[in-house]
């Protein structure tokens, strides 16, 4: 057995195979990160840390003696509870096909929320720099005109172009921006979207997180993503009414590249 | 029609290793046509028409890579095993036996299952953006 204990929840296997293909459906859109940046793993639950390769000094070494400590970037381990009503599953042993699980639902965009923002805008307190964050490039104000947003990317590319940085390239546009590309189109009716498309070469994924829009290269070897355990349900306790479980996943995320980004900001 | 990429009552199999068994079934189909172009293309004198014959081997090609990669994401060890070997240069034997045994010698210090595995299977997901 894991950790996951997933045999001690009273689910049926039926229904853990409801849960697992319920969030893979939601999560899959929302993962705005894996869609633009190199993934390594998964390597495991007991995977704890990613080799830098780089070294620091150990000040009081014995006499003689020359030491380094090497320097890791240890894993986080991201979990999102939530809870599913005992009937709602016996339900869907009996075959409903309208099962409630809303809260697995909710689960599942904070945790995809919280891969994004990490990637994108950092968590300092697991030691992660955001791509946003840690670009060498000025910022670009997009601003809530449409109609320029074109330009605005086009000069975003020239930076990255502008430093040896190859394409093809991607677009993380957070949901605002995202519904705002969506709804616009050019002069002639010629979708805001494909225009933008064209210019990058490369992917526009929605991205539930980020604040603006990033563009980055997605010719790989800049932004690395390292996977422990991939996102998997276990559980964690349950009582007459409702099952305790949870979604988890243990990462780092580190950036070989900083001016392989410019962020576009709101 | 035939279910037989089943060796174990089809009743009796969770969905996901039925989808899995599928793609497993998908990738030999791949497999065995990008042999039979191989062939057909060998024997062919007609410069066009081998011409047409690569084209369509071009898409074995991708569906071979595609139920690959979709197996290696839901199979952690698999995986594993595969990135020891595919895409390297050198003796493949070796790597296969290294990779083989770095990566069983993995999963049992950790106490997992040597198949199979819990999680979503989700993986990267570059290369399926819109």
């Amino acid at each position: 057995m894991s950790h996951l204990l997933r045999e001690y929840a009273p689910i049926t296997e039926a229904g853990w195979g409801l849960l697992d293909s319920d969030a893979r459906e939601r999560l899959t859109p929302a993962l705005a990160a894996r869609k633009l940046v190199d993934f390594a793993g998964p390597r495991g639950w007991s995977y704890s840390a990613t080799n830098l390769g780089r070294t620091e000094l150990v000040s009081d070494a014995p006499d003689g003696i020359e030491a380094t400590r090497r320097r890791v970037l240890p894993i986080v381990e991201a979990r999102a509870p939530f809870s599913v009503a005992r009937s709602e599953l016996a339900d869907a042993d009996r075959g409903a096909e309208d099962v409630d699980l809303g809260e697995l639902d909710d689960a599942a965009q904070r945790i995809a929320v919280a891969e994004n923002a990490a990637v994108f805008h950092g968590w300092d307190g697991a030691g992660i720099a955001g791509i946003a964050e840690a670009t060498t490039h000025d910022p670009i104000p997009l601003g809530e005109d449409c109609e320029r947003y074109p330009r605005h990317v086009a000069m975003a590319v020239d930076a990255l172009r502008g430093v040896g940085i190859d394409g093809p390239y991607g677009l993380a546009l957070g949901p605002d921006v995202h519904t705002r590309v969506l709804e616009t189109s050019q002069h002639g009716g010629y979708p805001l979207l494909e225009h933008l498309r064209e210019i990058l070469g490369g992917p526009l994924v929605w991205a539930p997180g980020v604040e603006g829009a990033v563009v980055v290269s997605v010719g790989g070897g800049h932004f690395l993503f390292d996977s422990g355990e991939d996102l998997s349900i276990g559980y964690a306790s349950h009582d007459a009414d409702a099952v305790q479980l949870y979604l988890e996943e243990s990462l780092s995320f580190r950036i070989a590249t900083p001016e392989a980004a410019v962020a576009l900001t709101p | 029609m035939g279910f037989d990429q089943y060796h174990e009552p089809a009743a009796e199999l969770p969905d996901e290793t039925r989808t899995f068994a599928r793609l497993c079934a998908s990738l030999t189909e791949e497999a065995e046509a990008i042999g039979w172009y191989e062939q057909r293309m060998a024997v062919e004198p007609d410069r066009e028409a081998r011409a047409i014959m690569r084209d369509a081997q071009g898409e074995e090609f991708k569906h071979f890579s595609m139920d690959l990669e979709f197996l290696l994401r839901r199979s952690p060890l698999w995986r594993e095993i595969g990135e020891g070997i595919l895409f390297t240069d050198g003796d493949i034997v070796e790597h296969g036996e290294e990779a083989e045994e770095e990566a069983t010698e993995d999963e049992a210090s950790r106490g997992a299952p040597l198949s199979g595995g819990e999680s979503l299977g989700i993986g990267g997901l570059r290369g399926g953006a819109s």
